[in-house]
């Protein structure tokens, strides 16, 4: 009887939850013993071979694979943080904020560098940098810009043609947006005339990537500003329409990491999948076939800046008051009505 | 003589306790001093960063048309930074109303001077140290404060403090290791003085009454000084009790002397029968007690000098030869034969005076008890043991009292009639214990008795 309302429950339930995320999927067998609630700002295509080829390692887990984006994974999380058993965010700031406040649990034993995880609870997996991404097509007759200064040249230079084609995040949206704006603004001031120039193009603003590189293949945009190099790889294998350029003047590489909810109802089995996502390797995205993610560098990359470090430093622009000047300063450039 | 004096405490064990307890002492002070000396370090440079950056951030504010704003640098939150990840809390209050941050840290501080406050406390399950500072903005036509709370766990602290505290232990404890050995050290060396002092005494000669010469170290010379001078009044009685047996030795003998002959000639002029025998008897015991007398300060001499011996070397043959050549003339008043056998040259080492006085004693008796006209027979023979024998040809120790006739005053049956005190054959025993050996009373099968002394 228990059991007959149970299911009726979860059937009931099920298409409910579907609607709340962006995509659910269950991975593994039906029988297995466990069930670990994964919740994603990752496509679920480009995960879906490294869950694959967990459960298959670990029969006895099944996964339920949850996408949504990471401010949304933040706002969940801490409203009910015994509601998931990991959180995999490319929203760095957002993920050490968790971690700060103590939603992670440490997992005790873990080999990872230093810099690739913040007290032995956040880990970082993959390293993955913001690029400009350009529709060949659209750039005819012109150069392909490789610094952001090329890029507002040649923006500047032709403002027709440009008008309404120009894309980047809306960072009022997106976690990831903002953290790339944020790390942008504070290492050059190039940014801010580039969303300038942008807003003064009538700049289209966008959620997630995946929606910047549809519109980018389909030919509505030429050019989009801070696209996640990895994510524009996955969608053209080869000589598609697309040209990734990651700016020569400075680059910001992000990390996505994962953590284990500090109130996971299953932390063993948890603790097992970050401990596999860990261990993912240059060799194992190979075997992805393409459609995958890049793995972590596997250099330091204290020297050269590039990556974004993972400590409290990334709290700053999280601040409330901080926040509200940021988007202000960044409606003025970019909304302009 | 070997009176084992009575012990109470060792000064090595208290010299060796007392240093060892001081250094154990002080390396647990020296633990504790540096230790909450790395405490306080360590605290201080974490109020330092959190001065620091809760500085940067009240730099950062701004009155803006009247508006707040807080400018977080990135560097504030940057600088919090540490190898262990420590987790960091802050809030910012407008007068005291939350603006952002953590809003379950409260400000502690006080809005009457511009002094930061610090503490530490419990937040979200974990100690943080937090810091307190604010700032006055003054705008066109307000006046607002801005309260700033920062926190930061110790992970990283702690960990450095383990390391130092670590630290700390190990320079304790080998501090104490090499105080411990050093006193182990002074102790032994201080101990070797005294052993050397023992060593010393102990090694001197027996008659080696000098004062002590050797350099000892200042504490020991009141010790040293008062071992010479009991010392020389030992040395000053002993030989004041020398001269006393000398003179004793004369004072009796002589007027004894004096008086046998009186007697003596007293005799000659006595005619009466019983009157002469009287005087016989009166020369006898004379004589008697002139031989106890004598032997008397003999035995009495060596028991000082077997005290005192000193050992030197000589030959035994030669000295018996002098003694038998000494005793001659008596032997030839008795018919008697001194026969000296045995090797040409007998070295050996020990006090010839002791030794000829035993042998003397032993032929005295051999002409005192053997018969006239007979033989005796002196044998040396090299050792070790060194044997001297006296033999003769009379009729023996009487054998049933042959086991106590060495005892002092022991005569025999066989005494009766002949002058004597008894002290003869414990001389010769004491002589022969003297230099370490013994004495050995026979009867020989052809007859006649036997002493050999083993030496
Ligand atoms: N050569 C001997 N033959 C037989 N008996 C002996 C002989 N020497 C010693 N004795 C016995 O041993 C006893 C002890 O001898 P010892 O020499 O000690 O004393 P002493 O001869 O009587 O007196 P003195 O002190 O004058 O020598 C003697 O009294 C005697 O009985
Ligand atoms: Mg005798």
């Amino acid at each position: 009887m228990r059991y007959l309302v149970a299911v009726i429950l979860a059937l009931l339930a099920l298409p409910l939850a579907a609607q709340d995320w962006e995509d659910r999927q269950v991975f593994g067998a039906g029988d297995a013993a466990v069930t670990l609630r994964i919740v994603s700002s990752t496509d679920t295509d480009l995960f879906a071979p490294l869950i694959e080829g967990f459960v298959s390692a670990n029969p006895d887990i099944a996964i339920e694979y949850l996408v949504t984006n990471t401010s949304d994974i933040d706002k969940r999380f801490r409203a009910t943080p015994e509601a998931f058993d990991v959180a995999i965010s490319s929203a760095m700031d957002l993920q050490l904020k968790l971690t700060n406040d103590g939603y992670a649990a440490t997992l005790e034993g873990v080999t990872h560098p230093a810099w690739a995880q913040w007290r032995q609870s956040l880990f970082a997996f993959t390293s993955e940098p913001a690029a400009i991404v350009v529709n060949r097509a659209a750039f005819e007759g012109l150069a392909i810009p490789r610094t952001r200064q090329e890029l507002i040249e040649i923006l500047r230079a032709h403002p027709d043609r440009f008008r309404g084609r120009v894309g980047t995040y809306d960072v009022r949206q997106s976690g990831l947006g903002y953290l790339f704006a944020t790390q942008d603004a504070r290492a050059s001031e190039t940014f801010w005339r580039l969303m300038e120039i942008m807003g003064g193009l009538d700049v289209a603003l966008y959620c997630c990537s995946g929606d910047m590189i549809d519109d980018l293949i389909a030919g509505r945009i030429a050019v989009a500003y801070n696209v996640l190099g990895s994510y524009a790889e996955a969608r053209v294998a080869g000589d598609g329409p697309l040209d990734i350029i990651l700016p020569s003047d400075f680059r910001t590489t992000m990390m996505r990491t994962a953590l284990v909810s500090g109130d996971s109802p299953r932390p063993e089995a948890a603790e097992r999948f970050v401990r596999a996502l860990i261990a993912y390797t240059p060799e194992g995205a190979a075997a992805g076939g393409g459609r995958s993610l890049p793995p972590l560098a596997v250099e330091d990359p204290g020297a050269d800046r590039a990556t974004i470090p993972l400590g409290p430093a990334l709290m700053t622009f999280l601040d409330a008051l901080k926040r509200d000047k940021f988007l202000e300063e960044w409606e003025n450039a970019v909304v302009q009505d | 003589m070997q009176d084992n004096p009575k012990v109470s405490g060792s000064l090595r064990k208290r010299l060796v306790l007392t240093l060892i307890g001081g250094a154990a002492l002080l390396a647990f002070l020296l633990f504790l001093a540096v230790r909450n000396f790395a405490v306080q370090v360590a605290q201080q440079g974490q109020d330092n960063i959190l001065f620091a950056s809760a500085s940067s951030m009240l730099d950062a504010a701004s009155l803006r048309d009247g508006v707040v704003e807080v400018d977080l640098p990135y560097s504030a939150f940057a600088m919090l930074t540490t190898p262990a990840d420590d987790r960091v809390f802050y809030a910012i209050y407008e007068d005291g109303t939350f603006l952002s941050g953590y809003d379950d840290l409260p400000f502690f501080g006080s809005l009457d001077d511009d002094r930061p406050r610090y503490r530490t406390a419990q937040m979200r399950g974990a100690t943080v140290r937090q810091i307190s500072a604010h700032r006055t903005l003054i705008g066109a036509n307000r006046r607002i404060n801005l309260q700033i709370v920062l926190a930061q766990t110790q992970d990283a602290l702690s960990e450095t403090l383990d390391r130092i505290f670590r630290t700390a232990a190990l320079l304790g404890v080998s501090f104490f290791a090499l105080a411990a050995a050093m006193s182990l050290w002074v102790t032994s060396s201080t101990m070797g003085q005294l052993n050397r002092l023992t060593t010393s005494v102990t090694r001197r000669g027996p008659q080696d009454l000098s004062p002590f010469r050797n350099p000892v170290p200042q504490e020991m010379a009141p010790l040293v000084k008062s071992l010479n001078s009991l010392m020389g009044r030992l040395d000053h009685s002993l030989s004041q009790s020398e001269d006393f047996i000398a003179e004793a030795a004369h004072r009796v003998r002589t007027p004894l002397a004096t008086v046998r002959s009186y007697a003596e000639a007293t005799l000659q002029r006595v005619d009466k029968e019983e009157n002469r025998e009287a005087m016989r008897s009166m020369i006898k015991a004379i004589d008697e007690s002139s031989r106890t007398a004598g032997q008397l300060l003999d035995h009495a001499m060596i028991t000082f000098r077997a005290d005192q011996m000193e050992r030197r070397e000589f030959d035994l043959v030669e000295l018996l030869r002098e003694l038998v050549l000494q005793l001659a003339p008596i032997a030839e008043m008795k018919d008697l034969a001194l026969n000296l056998h045995g090797a040409p040259s007998v070295p050996y080492a020990g006090d010839p005076i002791l030794i000829q006085n035993a042998v003397r004693n032993l032929i005295d008796n051999a002409m005192k008890y053997g018969p006239a006209e007979s033989a005796v027979d002196i044998t040396v023979t090299a050792g070790p043991p060194v044997r001297i024998t006296v033999c003769d040809e009379g009729p023996g120790f009487p054998a049933d009292e042959i086991d106590r006739l060495t005892t002092r005053f022991a005569r025999g049956q066989n005494a009766e009639g002949k002058v004597g005190s008894g002290l003869g054959l414990t001389i010769a025993q004491d002589v022969a214990g003297a230099h370490g050996g013994s004495i050995e009373l026979s009867n020989r099968e052809e007859g006649g008795a036997c002493v050999t002394l083993l030496l």
